[in-house]
């Protein structure tokens, strides 16, 4: 990750150590009592002086939601700015300076409802931002409708007789947006979440994490078959680069290719089959089998759900190709003269 | 006056191009004082090309002009069609003139099409060209003429020349290898020429310009320009042109200076590049493409050596949203658009009232509502951008006046945006965009310092004595508040749309002071200082005509033909919509009348008497149009009678 240290290189670094406290402000954090947004808030907090990037050059910005309130509670830079424009706030902020560590926070309603059209433009150009999305399933500030990723059929204010449109599965559609780099962790596992913020921190180019958090007021429980520990087990796909791709007690399931659809399903593992357990590769330059591993997930119980980062790839970063083209116009024709560009084409001279 | 123009250029390949062509003089040359010529043709017969030639040869030659390109909204509509008629109209004079003209002199008529739109605006006597080869009765019956116009007896009143211009390019090029359809493609040049010796139009810089504008294709640039100088020596031998004309250069016209010929558009890119130098930020735009402001974004994206960032935007509101970030961050901040592009971005530009930041939001007025007149022009966005938001959020509006203005009125808009921390509110408008006049290139120590400075350090002392950053607490004169920008250490503060206490910027739903917070951002808008408005009065009249935008030029000539007849009329203009001068309510009540003409249905009129009390007449044109100046002498003359 060459240019990954490059890019995080042209932001300044602190001079002191930095502790969890230097990130906290001094607002006091208006979440409902027992919302996951605290546990990622003190993640997050935690995680930052991990990074060692002078505060100042530091921004968060987000759009509208409960989730959007992160940014009073960073002693940052910050922008609270209005739904669902957030990446694109954020994608002129990045591509003006690329000497700022750039975050978006956003929820499952801002990023994917509202916002959609930012944020896969966002992940298509492939800016130099951080976009943790956190996905309750639910509409929490305006008290409980279904969102774009509430399962079919949710019973919310606006939907008595059950939603009826499928749910978004944000991992999917990042891939599909042709997304660099795109995780999935979960609010109440924080070494899990620190280690997958670690990683997106040190993408260059825009990284999706998209964070399962719980809303204990509109839909509590709601990720439960992911963190009641036996539950789990069975549940949840911990995805590492270069393991093999294997959960349940003891990984006694694992994840093969069908030799009849080439899609991925799950097996038990037996010694026969043990050698046909795929190996995870994040850096795969296709993303197909990331996005087959992400359609695992049953939407509605959630079983077979990977987390960790199924997607890390390189390419070229917009920030720096903007600034390339900067530096290449200046180097063909010289810096910007304005008295040569007003006098450019025809002129003709008055004499008094 | 002089015209100095450059000399002949020797090219690599030994040929000269650019040599000035002079009429032999074997024929009768007559002097005008002004001329109005129409070319029209299919939208594919590079109408606009030509009229752009004709425009520069003829602001090198020293004229005062000033053009409408008139063209449909579709790329090709279908050919030799009403709907498919792609114009433009040039006004050139030995004196100083205001607007593209009322009623052409010449009209260039490439086909039947051409001929029955335009028909309509000749003055009997008017010079007709037209294309013969293209009236076959097929073309003819597609437009509804059942017989030939130029043998019925229709045109008995015009000085109609039959050309067969096709025939006659074709002919001319044969010596190419070219395929009769390639050929017939240089009619257009043809055409320019014919009407270049007409008018004793320098030749050279069209020369050159084709030259170059085919560099990679020779074979085509010397097609053209044979074509070019076939149709000069066509006006020069056939007797069917008895007469050539002579328009003065307009030596009193012009102030000493280095002139050239610039369109609205061109000159308000100029103007944002020259404010980012002025003011020391990189110019940042976030733009969606929308006619007819696509233009800006096409010129600043060719300035990355200025440090010009462009972003084009998934959409009307990414562009705005990517613009407001670079302001947050520091930069000049530009997003450019139409009228519907501004409905899109308007909680956005609410966004940047609360968190006043500096941005600018230029809206290139075009044909209304919904998508409208794309490729025509009005002043219809007036209330928009004064009102067009939710809440109490007060923008201030500037409007050029003429197409070289838009250069001043991109500084003016950006010394209120940097110094009040505010998005503000530049209206152009198609006509503007599109239209061209001479430009004097103002040497770059006479532009204005826009230098800003950000927040460097703590702005307030606590009671404890702690010295702390309040990203809201105000410059008392203006009413600003610090910009300071990321990266800065110390001011780490968070802002956003949410209601926010004075000084500390915290969130705050409290009562009194959300009270507070909406009347200070209004007195910080009503504060800025504007020029007061001038105006134009040397006979002590009773009426007055007030305008704004680019109705300046159809205004101001008529009132200079009222003021021939010996009548007397009082004119001033607005350049600031908001707030107001200072002064244009005192201006208002000392005249009996007041006239109003917007090409809206009363929009600035309505403000005026909302505000002033004033008894202000609107009289309005929405017809995609400017303003003739004829059709205003007689409105304000029944004014002035009434």
């Amino acid at each position: 990750m060459a240019d990954a240290n490059a890019l995080l290189q042209l932001v300044p670094r602190a001079e002191g150590k930095q502790s969890m406290k230097d990130f906290k402000s001094d607002q006091e954090v208006r979440w409902c009592p027992g919302c996951g947004d605290y546990a990622i808030l003190a993640a997050v907090q935690g995680f930052m002086p991990q990074l060692g990037l002078a505060k100042e050059n530091i921004v968060f910005v987000s759009g509208i939601g409960c989730s959007s309130r992160f940014p009073y509670y960073m002693n940052t830079y910050g922008m609270h700015s209005i739904h669902g424009r957030a990446p694109a706030i954020a994608t002129g902020l990045a591509a003006s300076r690329r000497d700022l560590s750039v975050w978006v926070v956003t929820g499952d309603g801002d990023a994917l409802s509202i916002g959609g059209n930012h944020l896969i433009h966002a992940l298509r150009r492939n800016v130099n931002l951080k976009i943790l999305l956190f996905n309750n399933r639910i509409y929490g500030l305006t008290k409980g409708q279904y969102s774009p990723t509430s399962e079919v059929g949710k019973i919310t204010k606006s939907t008595p007789m059950g939603s009826l449109d499928a749910p978004f599965n944000p991992v999917s559609l990042a891939l599909g947006a042709e997304a660099s780099f795109v995780a999935r962790t979960v609010d109440s596992d924080r070494k899990h979440l620190t280690e997958v913020l670690r990683q997106a921190a040190d993408h260059p180019g825009t990284a999706l994490v998209e964070i399962y958090q719980n809303c204990n007021i509109f839909n509590d429980g709601a990720f439960d078959a992911l963190k009641d520990k036996q539950q789990a087990e069975e549940a949840v796909i911990r995805l590492e680069h270069g393991q093999p791709i294997r959960f349940g007690a003891d990984g006694a399931k694992g994840v093969v290719r069908d030799a009849g659809t080439g899609d991925l399903k799950v097996v038990t593992v037996t010694p026969d089959n043990e050698a046909d357990v795929l190996l995870h590769d994040a850096h795969a330059a296709s993303p197909s089998t990331a996005f087959a591993l992400s359609r695992l997930a049953d939407p509605d119980t959630l079983h077979h759900t990977p987390i960790g980062v199924l997607r890390s790839v390189e390419r070229p970063v917009y920030d720096t190709l903007m600034a390339d083209q900067l530096d290449t116009a200046i180097q063909q024709n010289g810096k910007g003269d304005l008295a040569a560009l007003f006098a450019g084409g025809d002129t003709w001279t008055v004499v008094g | 006056m002089t015209s100095q123009v450059s000399s002949p250029a020797e090219q690599a390949d030994g040929t000269v191009v650019g040599e000035q062509r002079q009429p032999a003089g074997a024929k009768d040359v007559r002097r005008l004082n002004r001329v109005i010529i129409r070319f029209a043709g299919d939208s594919g017969d590079g109408m606009q090309l030509t009229g752009d030639r004709f425009t520069s040869e003829t602001a090198s030659f020293g004229n005062d002009l000033s053009t409408l390109p008139n063209f449909p909204a579709e790329i090709r509509a279908p050919a030799g069609t009403l709907p498919g008629v792609s114009s433009f109209q040039l006004h050139f004079a030995d004196h100083d003139i205001l607007t593209p003209g009322d009623a052409p002199n010449v009209l260039v008529a490439m086909n039947p099409a051409a001929l029955k739109a335009n028909i309509g605006d000749m003055p009997r006597g008017a010079e007709i060209i037209v294309n013969t080869d293209e009236f076959t009765k097929r073309a003819m019956q597609k437009v509804g003429y059942d017989t030939s116009p130029l043998e019925d007896g229709s045109l008995d009143g015009y000085h109609l020349h039959p050309v067969p211009l096709t025939t006659l390019t074709v002919e001319a090029l044969k010596e190419f290898d070219l395929t009769r359809k390639e050929a017939e493609r240089s009619k257009n040049m043809f055409a320019l020429g014919l009407l270049s010796w007409m008018y004793h139009r320098p030749t050279e810089g069209t020369e050159k310009f084709l030259k170059s504008k085919f560099a990679k294709k020779p074979d085509i640039a010397a097609a053209n320009i044979a074509a070019y100088r076939a149709g000069w020596n066509f006006g020069e031998t056939t007797e069917d042109f008895a007469v050539s004309y002579e328009v003065a250069p307009a030596a009193k016209a012009f102030p000493p200076g280095t002139y050239r010929n610039i369109s609205g558009n061109l000159a308000l890119a100029y103007g944002l590049i020259a404010a980012s130098r002025q003011a020391d930020l990189p110019l940042f735009l976030g733009s969606y493409p929308i006619t007819p402001a696509s233009d800006i974004l096409h010129e600043l994206s060719r300035h990355k050596n200025f440090g010009v960032r462009t972003f084009q935007a998934e959409d009307e509101i990414a562009g705005i949203g990517a613009a407001l970030g670079a302001a947050f961050g520091g930069s000049l901040a530009v997003t450019t658009t139409s009228g519907p592009g501004v409905a899109l971005k308007s909680e956005t530009i609410g966004l940047a009232v609360s968190l006043e930041l500096p941005l600018l939001v230029v809206d290139i007025q075009r044909g209304g509502p919904s998508t409208g007149l794309p490729t025509k022009t009005e002043q219809a966005d007036l209330l928009q951008a004064m009102y067009g938001r939710n809440g109490e959020a007060p923008v201030p509006v500037v409007a050029p006046r003429t197409p070289a203005d838009c250069f001043d009125a991109a500084l003016e808009a950006a010394r209120i945006a940097l110094t009040y921390r505010t998005p503000v509110f530049l209206l152009s408008d198609g006509y503007l965009a599109n239209g061209s006049e001479p430009w004097r290139i103002p040497e770059t120590g006479e532009l204005p310092d826009l230098t800003v400075q950000f927040a460097q350090g703590p702005n307030h002392t606590l009671d404890d004595g702690t010295e702390v950053f309040w990203p809201y607490k105000r410059d008392p004169h203006t009413l600003a508040r610090p910009w300071a920008v990321p990266g800065t250490p110390g001011l780490e503060h968070r802002i956003g749309g949410i209601e926010k206490q004075d000084g500390t910027g915290n969130i705050s739903y409290d009562p009194a002071n959300h009270d507070f917070m909406v009347r200070t951002r209004q007195a910080k808008i009503d504060g800025i200082t504007v020029p007061d408005i001038e105006v134009d009065d040397p006979d002590r009249a009773k009426t007055l005509v007030l305008g704004w935008g680019s109705t300046y030029g159809p205004i101001t000539a008529a009132v200079r033909r009222l003021r021939a007849a010996g009548e007397a009329i009082a004119q001033a203009h607005l350049r600031h919509l908001n707030p107001f001068p200072h002064n244009l309510g005192d201006v208002l009540k000392k005249y009996d009348k007041v006239v109003v003409p917007e090409m809206n249905l009363g929009q600035l009129a309505t403000l005026v008497r909302a505000k002033y009390l004033v008894d202000a007449e609107s009289y309005n044109q929405v017809n995609g149009m400017p303003f003739k100046a004829e059709q205003l002498a007689t409105v304000l003359k029944e004014a002035i009678d009434g």
